[in-house]
């Protein structure tokens, strides 16, 4: 375990022992000019951030938005806000600008850096919810060169540079937002101490080297971008980004992987499906890669075979944990999956630097093989939600000592080998492609259709994944046809969270109570 | 030649919209911005595009411009017999 170090000195003591050496390639991608950075270069587009961001106001413990492609000059915004002493806040650019202006209106950013094409909808969307904040405007992302012009637009003739914010433990490195059972996303607050403890932890395990090609598959708003970024960065290794497009393109995916030799690939498990469903795989030289990590959803034993049969060199891990843990369990898939296994892989045991407890319903702890609810403490757990206290207070359980123990709502077991096995959630919560989807942020989204009288959603389990079915009552003589609803989701929810399929009812089943009633819809479903 | 765009439609209506009015499923109707049709539902529509007409869809082909409505997806077609 190193020692305290803020995040942004991982790159910047990089940028001192390997200047020269490539940081970050972004591959040109359907509708952009990529690049690639070296540390030496990668650490001054940084500081030049750093200083116009200071220059706008921001000062430590403030935050900053971020609201463009992913692009290298979106990795230049993350450690420019971190040097500046401030958390980032990642919005997905792909995601309506009405929840992109919630959130970033929600946690107050003092500046988004900002491109142009969201600009016109974000302000939009942001005019009633209050002021809007400053901005660094980037007229398109890619290869670091959209944000060295606008900086080079904004720069005083004489750029005032002072050293990089002395962060501490407890300071925020970054809010990621996730699905809010309300209907409001909502924001977990991660530490740099958090995300370090995690970082490092990293490279006891996987042994990362200089000679390391990382992937960098997720979008920076989920929280499996931490590794990707973070830890090559870390070991003066390369990081490899895969843009929005490409990144669902199994074809594109799998040339990428060949071409760049990738040597570590991470990703959520679906991703890997349908790689090797339309990736072409057997085809292709992945010779380079030595680590094969997924984690955001249960892989189907029936797809992670398939897999491991096409690319059977690597060695693939299982990494569970929310985002307010980070990774809390990991486990190694065992080299030969045999060929009558269903049942999926355990999410193993509990990482090194954290501690676990199973939990029953009035949080006392089970006996050693029955199932509960995990829980975590240490380094790797969040402070809590933004601005939501009392959603803080009920997801820790605290100890007589006073240890803040987070509740990962995951019921789960465990097996003779000391594994956990995941079992399933306390409530309405589901992964879907390694997004979390709160079913209360879809039924929030579908009762803001006009005609839409009553709407419940349930998640039905399949081979393919969770598939999500609505049930809706309408306004009479009101009924919207599919290809409406589809559209007004789409414009309305994040695409993961659309539903795949729609029935129309006269009025939804209720329980004695006149609840929904969720048991018979699933039964109908 | 209007055979390609009703068989690609009735493909969609079967696959991705079980239920709908086929009426209200038009050769403009935008796909792909529209909901219809996310990046796994894109894939399998390519699948069917290969085997039903024996053609090749590149990558760069497989995207919102080429496949956003019935229309141009007929077109696609077309270009490759």
């Amino acid at each position: 375990m190193t020692s305290f170090l803020p995040l942004h000195e991982l790159l910047d003591r990089t940028a001192r022992r390997t200047p020269d050496a490539v940081a970050v390639e972004e591959p040109d991608g359907p509708q952009t000019t990529g690049g690639a950075l070296t540390y030496r270069e990668l650490a001054h587009l940084s500081d030049r951030l750093r200083d116009r961001l200071r220059q706008l106001g921001v000062k430590r413990g403030d935050r900053v938005g971020l609201y463009m492609r992913k692009s290298i000059d979106g990795i230049a915004t993350i450690f420019g806000a971190l040097k500046a002493g401030a958390a980032y806040v990642p919005v997905d650019p792909q995601a309506p600008a009405a929840r992109n202006a919630y959130i970033l209106n929600d946690c107050s950013v003092r500046v988004v850096v900002l491109e142009r094409r969201f600009e016109a909808k974000w302000r939009e969307a942001l005019e009633p919810l209050g002021p809007i904040p400053e901005t660094v405007l980037v007229d398109s992302a890619g290869g670091g060169r959209g944000l060295a012009a606008a900086l080079d637009q904004s720069e005083a003739p004489r750029r005032v540079t002072a050293p990089s914010a002395a962060s501490g433990p407890d300071d925020l490195a970054y809010i990621l937002y996730t699905s809010g059972s309300t209907g409001k996303p909502k924001g977990v607050m991660l530490s740099h101490e958090n995300a370090l403890s995690y970082v490092d932890w990293c490279s006891e395990v996987f042994a990362p080297t200089d000679r390391d090609r990382f992937s960098s598959h997720a979008p920076f708003h989920f929280d499996l971008s931490i590794l990707d970024i973070y830890v090559p960065l870390k070991h003066g290794a390369t990081l490899v980004l895969v843009g929005e497009e490409t990144g669902k393109e199994p074809a594109r995916l799998a040339d990428l992987l060949a071409e760049r030799r990738l040597t570590v690939w991470y990703s959520a498990p679906s991703i890997l499906s349908l790689l090797a469903q339309y990736g072409d795989l057997e085809k292709r030289d992945l010779s380079s890669l030595r680590l094969v990590l997924f984690a955001g959803e249960v892989f189907p034993v029936k797809h992670l075979r398939a897999v491991k049969s096409l690319v059977p060199r690597p060695r693939y891990f299982n990494l569970y944990g929310p985002t307010e843990t980070n990774v809390c369990t990991y486990f190694e898939v065992p080299p030969t999956v045999p060929p009558e296994r269903t049942e999926p892989y355990p999410i193993g045991k509990t990482c090194e630097q954290l501690q676990s407890r199973v939990v029953d319903a009035d949080g006392r702890d089970v006996a050693a093989d029955d199932e509960g609810e995990l829980c975590i403490a240490g380094p790797n757990v969040m402070q809590g939600y933004w601005n939501l206290p009392d959603q803080t207070a009920r997801c820790f359980l605290v100890d007589d000592a006073g240890r803040r123990w987070y509740r990962t709502g995951d019921v789960v077991r465990k097996d003779p080998a000391g594994d956990f096995v995941f079992l399933g959630r306390r409530d309405r919560m589901v992964k879907r492609r390694g997004y979390r989807v709160e079913l209360g942020e879809i039924e929030a989204g579908l009762y803001r259709h006009p005609a839409i009288r009553e709407a419940a959603v349930v998640a039905i389990p399949s081979e393919e994944g969770v598939r999500i079915r609505a049930f809706l009552s309408c306004r009479e003589g009101q009924k919207p046809s599919l290809i409406q609803l589809k559209r007004f989701c789409a414009e309305n929810l994040p695409l993961y969270m659309v539903p795949d399929t729609f029935d129309v009812v006269d009025t939804l089943p209720k329980t004695s109570t006149d609840k929904v009633d969720y048991q018979r819809l699933k039964e109908r479903a | 030649m209007d055979h390609i765009e009703e068989s690609v439609k009735a493909y969609i209506l079967k696959e991705f919209l079980p239920g709908e009015d086929p009426a209200e499923l038009t050769d403009g109707t935008p796909l792909v911005t529209g909901g219809i049709l996310d990046s796994l539902a894109t894939l399998k529509l390519v699948s069917f595009l290969e085997e039903q007409y024996g053609i090749a869809v590149q990558a760069h082909e497989a995207d919102v411009e080429h496949l956003d409505t019935i229309r141009d997806i007929a077109a696609l077609v077309r270009s490759k017999l």
